[in-house]
């Protein structure tokens, strides 16, 4: 593979759910990319459009509610917008795979965890009968989880929500994909389980040399896990830059009042301060900057009440979205 | 497992024993003076009548006694020996004959009736919204809202008699498929309206799980994903409607037999009523309420085979 060009490349991406109130603008204008082998945290609070860029990528935005409306994914420089739903499915679960937020309810409570995760063995690798199921026991001892030739015969409900996470993570990463999105993977879990769940994580990704986009609402999450961050408001990339210089100098007042919201190690805990107001609601996007309602700066500023800045480089590898963002320019 | 359905078949001895009461308390207790005076014709002599419930044995004690009235019903029932029929033949030959028919007729139509509206309930929930969706609703609500009898004139009329596709009445020298076949397709187009309706409600309850979308995201195809993952986990609520609605379907079959002239127990048993046979009437009922046990029975397991949460204890 080319060094140069990322595995994932996302470019002017909008997606359109069409409801009876209007047109709900869930992303708008998103560009990011997923290097090789690295891992990209896309960090933003509930409700700005994570999870829907999430599916737009693996063509899952629900057909009956809203589509891609406009840009390019591009997956190895190829468009996944492109290609028609066979062509599609043989990249999900194959080459691009997808863990979800909710492990009590993204297995099948009524088929055995070894069936769900043969099934999809079969379906990309070809792997047939009892191979199949081998392979995922295997997986199962590679995610943790004791006892795995014993376990892959038990159902969803006989496993707490952490081995639940890890089947999912087995049933992901079973078919070696290049790419794996993990959408809030650990946010339903207590705070044990989602440092175990991140580090084995951590730890496949070196052993399957995979990229992970890593949707959080959690900057430590990122911290922690990502290489680079790109941070989403209400539908836009706000800010895009590598997760030291985010958290050296974040340039955005959304990134920064992200940051001053997130409790830190080895600092007293004072009162952590928390961005006030609400994201808003996509029907009704504020005009201008949509931030600048909640914003220090823009609630005065004239120029953020009425345009919006656009997403432009400001210093080397950085980009952000504010007209006060240092490097900004006119 | 096996466990399970031995303890289910013993329980279901009280409740045969229950049901055999409640037929004894109908027929011996309360209807035994209207089966007396059935056959005894007009102006009866008080002679005649005691004749006659002698030979029905309705002078003997009620319960207590080693040959009391109860006694011989359960021994009648649990031997299958049903007594005979007012024009004299047994009712076991008369069921003999026509169970055949009332099978060919009633089997076909419960598993169209099953597949057809598990099928395209799990369509219209998956394209919900669509035009597709509503042609569905739209032909389902309009199907139930015609009686039984217009269907089956409209069959008999238009399909049968004036395009000639089918057999109008029935015909002793026909198979017995091809004198079914209209009356099944009616059955089958009466049952899946108000079945679709429910059923499509059961599958967007389930089809906007995570699970739905995690085996979208497996790379698994539509089909997969509809027939195989949203079906298994709506087999609850199928089994729990498909025997609640059992006895539609057997009221559904009598109505056909009748009017397709279909010698089978339908026939039988609106025969009997009209006639006010009451052993043969009796014997339906017993045999309905044991079949509708039977079901109940079945269905129990098939939701232990359908949902691994619920345990066999
Ligand atoms: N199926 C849908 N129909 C209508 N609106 C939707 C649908 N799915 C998501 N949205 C809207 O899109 C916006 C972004 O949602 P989402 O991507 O789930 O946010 P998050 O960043 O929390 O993952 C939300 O305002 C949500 O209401
Ligand atoms: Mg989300």
């Amino acid at each position: 593979m080319n060094e140069n060009i990322p595995l994932l490349s996302i470019r002017n991406l909008s997606t359109h759910f069409f409801v009876e109130e209007g047109v709900v603008k869930a992303v708008e204008d998103v560009s990011f990319d997923v290097a090789e082998g690295k891992t990209l945290a896309v960090v933003g609070e509930s409700g700005c459009g994570k999870s829907v860029t999430a599916l737009s990528v693996m063509g899952l935005v629900p057909e009956s509610a809203g589509r891609v409306v406009d840009g390019q994914i591009l997956f190895r420089g190829d468009d996944l917008l492109k290609k028609t739903e066979s062509q599609m499915r043989r990249i999900r679960g194959n080459e691009i795979a997808m863990i979800f937020q909710e492990p009590m309810t993204s297995l099948n409570p009524v088929f055995t965890i070894g069936n769900q995760i043969v099934e999809a063995v079969k379906l990309h690798q070809g792997i047939k009968g009892e191979h199949a199921w081998s392979h995922a026991v295997e997986m199962l001892r590679k995610v943790g989880i004791a006892d795995p030739a014993r376990r892959v015969r038990e159902y969803p409900h006989q496993m707490s929500g952490g081995m639940r996470q890890r089947v999912m993570i087995a049933m992901a990463l079973c078919c070696w994909p290049s790419l794996l999105i993990a959408d809030e993977p650990t946010t339903a879990l207590d705070v044990t389980i989602q440092a175990q769940i991140l580090e084995l994580l951590r730890e496949l990704q070196k052993q399957q040399n995979m990229s992970v986009m890593m949707i959080t609402h959690d900057l430590g999450v990122a911290a922690e896990n990502a290489d680079d961050v790109a941070v989403v408001y209400a539908s836009n990339i706000v800010e895009t830059a590598s997760v030291a210089a985010i958290f050296e100098e974040p340039l955005h007042p959304y990134t920064q009042g992200l940051l001053r919201s997130m409790p830190r190690l080895g600092q007293k805990m004072e009162r952590l301060e928390s961005i006030g107001g609400s994201v808003p609601n996509p029907l009704h996007f504020p005009q201008g900057c949509k931030f600048h309602p909640r914003c220090p700066i823009g609630v005065s500023d004239q120029r953020c009440r009425t345009q919006q800045p656009q997403l432009r480089e400001v210093a080397p590898g950085r980009c952000a979205a504010c007209f006060h963002a240092k490097g900004y320019g006119d | 497992m096996p466990a399970y359905i031995i303890r289910r078949l013993l329980y279901m001895i009280p409740i045969v024993f229950g049901v055999l009461l409640l037929t004894f308390l109908l027929f011996n207790v309360v209807g035994a003076d209207q089966a007396v005076y059935r056959l005894a014709g007009n102006n009866p002599t008080p002679e005649i009548l005691d004749d006659i419930r002698h030979e029905l044995g309705y002078d003997k004690p009620l319960i207590f006694s080693i040959d009391s009235q109860f006694v011989t019903h359960v021994k009648k029932a649990v031997t299958f020996n049903f007594g005979k029929a007012l024009d004299k033949e047994p009712i076991i030959d008369k069921l003999k004959n026509g169970v055949p028919y009332s099978l060919a007729l009633t089997v076909p139509m419960f598993f169209g009736i099953v597949v057809t509206s598990v099928s395209l309930a799990i369509l219209a929930a998956f394209y919900r919204g669509t035009w597709f969706d509503r042609i569905i609703l739209l032909i389902c609500v309009a199907g139930m809202s015609f009686p039984y009898l217009s269907y089956i004139i409209f069959g008999q009329y238009f399909i049968a008699y004036k395009y000639d596709l089918f057999q109008i009445y029935f015909s002793p020298q026909r198979s017995i498929w091809s004198n079914a076949a209209l009356p099944i397709l009616i059955g089958i187009v009466v049952g899946i309206g108000g079945n679709v309706r429910f059923y499509r409600t059961v599958m967007l309850d389930e089809i906007n799980s995570g699970y739905i979308r995690t085996a979208f995201a497996k790379g698994l195809s539509t089909r997969v994903v509809l027939f195989k993952h949203l079906l298994k986990n709506a087999m609850i609520p199928i089994i729990t409607n498909t025997v609640l609605t059992l006895p539609y379907l057997c009221l559904g079959s009598l109505l056909l037999e009748s009017f397709f002239g279909i010698p089978g127990i339908g026939g039988i048993t609106l025969d009997a009523i009209e006639s006010r046979d009451f052993s043969v009437i009796s014997t339906m009922t017993f045999i309905f309420s044991i079949l509708f046990v039977i079901f109940n029975l079945i269905s129990d397991v098939c939701y232990a085979f359908a949902d691994p949460r619920i345990s066999f204890d």
